[in-house]
């Protein structure tokens, strides 16, 4: 017996649980895990990287073992980012019409940039030729 | 919350106005605040990797930015929001993992150390970049 006295009407206005709640934690929570690790080697990377100017940049990029860390730096952070940017924007605007457009906005932003900036680690390690 | 529609009718929790400032309140604060920053801070990073990809004048300009007293100091302080960010979010899985330091006592603790750890390994993060490079 169901002791949920909502009508089907009330829950899908959102007054009631979307029961979507625990799976976005388990995501933000894995994704966080993969980042204790990844932003460490991140930090190290990009300042590594960047005192070469182009050339040292490119050549750090070419390395496979740094092309595929950040290629994994992007995809867990683009998509912890997404998640966490969602709850935000969920807690605090509650204007019909813009909650919905800045949540469908994170969520463009973050896949975009994400396939952006992983398509510009493979351009810069495919160019290097190795 | 000035601005908003508010039509839900379920009861609201309460405001930041009518919280009493304390560590812990303050680390939630934070996180989320440095979350906002990590975001706007990838952003920028993004910038980077595309303009490496785009060509040395692409990539030259963005260093002109990158190594500009402007551009560092919003570089030290995405440094100081990430590194915040990172080991106050290890407290958040240890609160969901093992659930270990709930203690009022220790809470408060464990958020005044991440305020001075978060700032100590950006300064010394910062300084080895600076130097050792």
């Amino acid at each position: 017996m169901s002791t949920d006295f909502k009508t089907p009407t009330g829950a899908v206005r959102g007054l009631g649980a979307a029961r979507a709640g625990t799976g976005h934690h388990i995501k933000q929570r894995v994704s966080a895990i993969a980042l204790l690790f990844l932003v460490p080697w991140f930090l190290y990377a990009v300042i590594a990287a960047s005192r070469g100017g182009f050339d040292g940049a490119t050549a750090w990029l070419a390395q496979p073992w740094n092309a595929i860390l950040m290629i994994l730096t992007l995809g867990a952070a683009f998509y912890h980012m997404r998640l966490g940017i969602q709850v935000i924007i969920e807690d605090y605007i509650h204007k019909a019409g813009m909650k919905q457009g800045l949540l469908i906005l994170n969520t463009f932003v973050c896949v975009g940039l994400f396939t952006a900036t992983a398509l510009s680690v493979l351009k810069v390690w495919i160019s290097a030729g190795l | 919350m000035s601005g908003s529609e508010w039509t839900d009718p379920r009861p609201m929790s309460p405001h930041l106005q009518v919280w009493k400032w304390h560590w812990t309140m303050a680390t939630s604060i934070f996180h989320r605040v440095t979350g906002v920053g990590n975001y706007l801070g990838a952003l920028l990073i993004s910038v980077w990797l595309i303009a490496l990809a785009t060509g040395p004048e692409a990539y030259g300009f963005v260093e002109g930015i990158m190594f500009h007293p402007v551009g560092q100091i919003l570089l030290f302080f995405w440094l100081l929001s990430l590194v915040f960010h990172l080991v106050n979010g290890v407290r958040f899985l240890l609160w969901d993992g093992p659930k270990i330091g709930f203690e009022p006592k220790t809470a408060s603790r464990v958020s005044i150390f991440n305020f001075a750890i978060a700032i100590i390994l950006a300064a010394t993060i910062w300084s080895l970049a600076t130097n050792l490079f």
